[in-house]
């Protein structure tokens, strides 16, 4: 079992855990992710390492409530146990000077973009961030994104906050006022990704996204992770998360990330049946 | 105590049969198929033995169990005597007595089997095992004294399980890490409940937890720690590597990344290890197979698992897809029976050459061919070929590739200095299981490639004699 240090809601649904696990903690390195389960029937689930901290032994993760296992995890508190945590796992994030960079996270994507932001920063880029969200009270990690940026944007799409748009209306804009961009890092939503990476290619501008598919061991052993890049195979977990994002075949991984859709509709229904029967006993 | 009977008498006794599951009913249910000998049929059974003065059987057990010792104990009444003496040797009977392709190893150079049927060697097997489970019996306690070195091993498979459970006998302390959540590696996310129940390699594991084995689960060797760092860091002696052939082969036709087509690895995980069969009870799904085609690509073990878990998972037409013929297959002879038994189709002298997908990128379909077999190749199998015009359509919903696995490369890529082949199994001497690296030892499937549970628990019982001799003797590191 391993203990949940801190809890606390980001924006609505979006939550940060610290969870006690010293050698993950200290081992992880920028892109790399973890597996958790929470308990006995639960399935394993990937999440991106946010942060970490080794005085105290603690790995940051950062969740946004969408089928059960997430929205179960969210209802967790610090003083709380999960059953497994296994990582790091997948390849660091490939990290040089490449001169201006533009780390772009969508949604809870931001919490992936952000480690590698920092590890972009200490290896003397230029650093542009784009933070985008759906709405003001969506937009996470503000001020952090700030912190390590030389630039740093936020976008809504309903234009409640910053820049009214979505990431690629600011990054075309950082394109048009002749910004010499060397790199770009793309975390969020499969349809932002490949917007970013759409909008990159004909400028031949280095693009890396980290995909998310469904996995399981995280090891390489079930495949279940394998994606479409350049026209192979490859598993996510192992060789990646992170690719370039022009040989990613999109399509592919919208497809099989839907596989099981309508399961996870059921298992959400059935848990948020139950929560509410709980709280009507707790009530009673 | 049964008689022993003069040797007429005793070819005389019909192989006694196993009760099993019915098999329109088992195929709705994930309970064991076989429910093993009653004790007279035991009895029976093992009066066939006609107690050779060389016991040619043993010569066909990699592992040396003192076969017509055990079998006369049964004749005697001794089951958990004959335990006790299958253990000096084997140290997973329950295991082994379900899962072991006994047809091509005792009971082959059983001498009762060039006229009759061989002595059922693997289900007397099985039979004393499980009696002595169900007795509660303790395991040995340890009595040699602590010698105050560690040993790390690496996978908690057969391999890993049997070297783990030798050390610990011979004083060292041992921990075992492995990556996944839970221990047994195949046996617990490979083999399916209805052949070997879950709850037999739980019990085993936890006899090993008694007698001061360590283990520790969630930890990926060559990312959560290196060798390095286990032995540099950590104090550990020496190093067993017994990480199984975790790397799934697909075949590289076109549409192999459709939605609905899943490793074997992956299909198996799901339904074993993550308990998919129960989904919503466990959260883990698995596509809906009622009234589905699957298709199982390939002839093994994993393929007839794969194929008879989509059957329980009510799938109308399960398919093998085997390009050679059965007789090529494989798999244990007892499953391809049962397989046959619970309604699994077989569609020889077949290859899949595409996968072919609906909009949403779901298969609908694969488009096969017809094979014939022509001089045999490197295996001594008569090679596959196809037979030019012959493609035909197979609708299907759900497709399980079970062709095999290579070798898993986390290992590798963070210790370099331990050789592998070009098919990415460990390089090691074949009398030491000594790796090209000082201090560190392999074996099972990551050295043999896909293999036998077996064949990985004799890997290890011999790693952990060299292990010993190399932590006492501190000899020299020959490879
Ligand atoms: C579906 C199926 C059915 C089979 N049926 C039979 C049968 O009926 N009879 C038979 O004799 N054989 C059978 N086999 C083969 C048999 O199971 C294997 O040969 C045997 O399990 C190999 O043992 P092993 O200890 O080498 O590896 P495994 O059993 O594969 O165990 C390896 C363990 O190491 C762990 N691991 C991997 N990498 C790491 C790492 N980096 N760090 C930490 N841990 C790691 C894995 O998670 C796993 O738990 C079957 C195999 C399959 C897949
Ligand atoms: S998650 Fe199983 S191979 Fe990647």
């Amino acid at each position: 079992m391993y203990q949940i240090t801190e809890a606390r809601f980001l924006a609505q649904d979006i939550k940060l855990f610290k969870i006690k696990e010293p050698k993950i903690a200290e081992k992880r390195k920028a892109g790399q992710f973890v597996i958790i389960r929470i308990e006995e029937h639960g399935e394993r689930i990937p999440l991106t390492i946010a942060d970490s901290d080794t005085s105290d032994g603690t790995v940051t993760i950062i969740v946004q409530g969408v089928g059960k296992t997430t929205k179960q995890l969210n209802m967790l508190e610090a003083g709380d146990e999960i059953m497994d945590i296994v990582g790091p796992l997948g390849m660091p994030s490939h990290i040089e000077n490449f001169g201006t960079t533009v780390s772009i996270g969508g949604g809870v994507g931001t919490a992936i973009a952000y480690p590698t932001a920092v590890a972009l920063k200490q290896a003397g880029n230029h650093v542009i961030t784009i933070n985008g969200a759906r709405s003001k009270d969506l937009v996470i990690l503000e001020e952090e994104m700030k912190e390590v940026s030389d630039e740093a944007y936020i976008t809504t799409d309903d234009g409640t906050y910053g820049h009214h748009g979505f990431v690629t209306d600011m990054l075309q804009k950082l394109i048009d006022d002749g910004t010499k961009i060397d790199f770009v890092l793309a975390i969020g939503p499969i349809p932002m990704m490949k917007a970013v990476s759409d909008l990159t290619k004909p400028h031949g501008i280095k693009t890396i996204v980290s995909l998310n598919p469904i996995m399981i061991d995280g090891t390489g052993m079930c495949g279940g992770c394998r994606v479409a890049v350049g026209g192979k195979v490859k598993f996510a977990c192992v060789d990646g998360p992170e690719f370039d994002a022009h040989d990613v075949d999109f399509k592919n991984l919208t497809d099989r990330n839907r596989m099981y859709q309508e399961y996870e509709k059921k298992s959400l229904e059935l848990y948020e049946h139950e929560c509410k029967l709980n709280k009507q006993i707790v009530k009673t | 105590m049964a008689e022993f009977l003069p040797p007429k008498e005793r070819m005389a006794i019909p192989k006694q049969i196993m009760p099993e599951q019915d098999p329109l009913e088992r195929r709705n249910n994930f309970n064991e198929v076989n429910y093993g000998f009653t004790k007279e049929l035991a009895i029976k059974e093992a009066q066939r033995c006609l107690q050779c003065k060389t016991a040619t059987c043993i010569d066909g057990c990699p592992v040396d169990i003192k076969i017509d010792d055990f079998i006369t104990l049964i004749v005697e009444e001794d089951f958990l005597g004959a335990a006790k003496k299958i253990k000096e040797d084997n140290v997973l009977p329950a295991i082994c007595g379900r899962v072991c392709p006994q047809e091509e190893q005792c009971e082959k150079t059983c001498v009762l089997g060039k006229k009759y049927e061989p002595v059922a060697i693997g289900r007397l097997e099985r039979f004393v095992a499980d009696i002595e489970m169900e007795a509660g019996v303790e395991p040995v306690p340890v009595t040699t004294p602590k010698k105050g070195k560690k040993v790390a091993i690496v996978g908690s498979g057969p391999a890993g399980l049997s070297c783990a459970g030798d050390l610990i006998y011979m004083g060292y302390d041992v921990t075992v890490f492995e990556a996944l959540h839970e221990l047994g590696g195949v046996l617990v996310y490979g083999i399916p409940e209805f052949r070997l129940p879950k709850e037999i390699v739980r019990k085993e594991i936890h006899n090993m937890e008694k007698i001061g084995v360590k283990f520790e689960t969630d930890m990926v060797i060559g990312r959560s720690l290196t060798i390095d760092e286990l032995m540099q860091e950590e104090g550990y002696g020496a190093v067993f590597i017994g990480v199984g052939a975790g790397l799934p082969w697909f075949m590289n036709i076109p549409g192999e990344n459709l939605v609905g087509v899943y490793s074997a690895n992956e299909f198996l995980t799901r339904v074993n290890l993550m308990k998919a069969y129960l989904f919503p009870e466990y959260d883990m799904p698995i596509l809906d197979m009622k009234g589905k085609n699957v298709a199982v690509m390939g002839g093994g073990n994993t393929a007839m698992d794969a194929v008879r878990i989509s059957k329980r998972l009510g799938a109308k037409h399960s398919y093998i897809v085997y390009r050679r013929s059965e007789i090529e297959m494989p798999a244990r002879v007892e499953e391809v029976h049962h397989a046959k038994e619970e309604g699994v189709e077989f569609l020889m002298l077949t290859a899949p050459i595409e996968m072919v997908g609906d909009e949403k990128g779901r298969i609908k379909a694969m488009k096969c061919i017809k094979m014939e077999l022509g001089e045999p190749d490197d295996s001594g199998r008569r090679r596959p070929i196809p037979i030019e015009g012959s493609e035909y359509i197979l609708d299907i919903d759900v497709a399980v590739i079970a062709i095999g696995n290579g070798s898993n490369p986390l290992i590798h890529q963070t210790s370099p200095e331990i050789e592998v082949n070009k098919w990415g199994n460990i390089v090691v001497d074949a009398d030491t299981m000594k790796t090209t690296r000082k201090g560190v030892f392999a074996g099972g499937d990551i050295v043999t490639g896909g293999a036998t549970v077996i064949l990985a628990m004799g890997a290890g019982r011999k790693a952990a004699k060299a292990i010993d001799d190399y932590l006492s003797n501190g000899k020299e590191w020959k490879y």
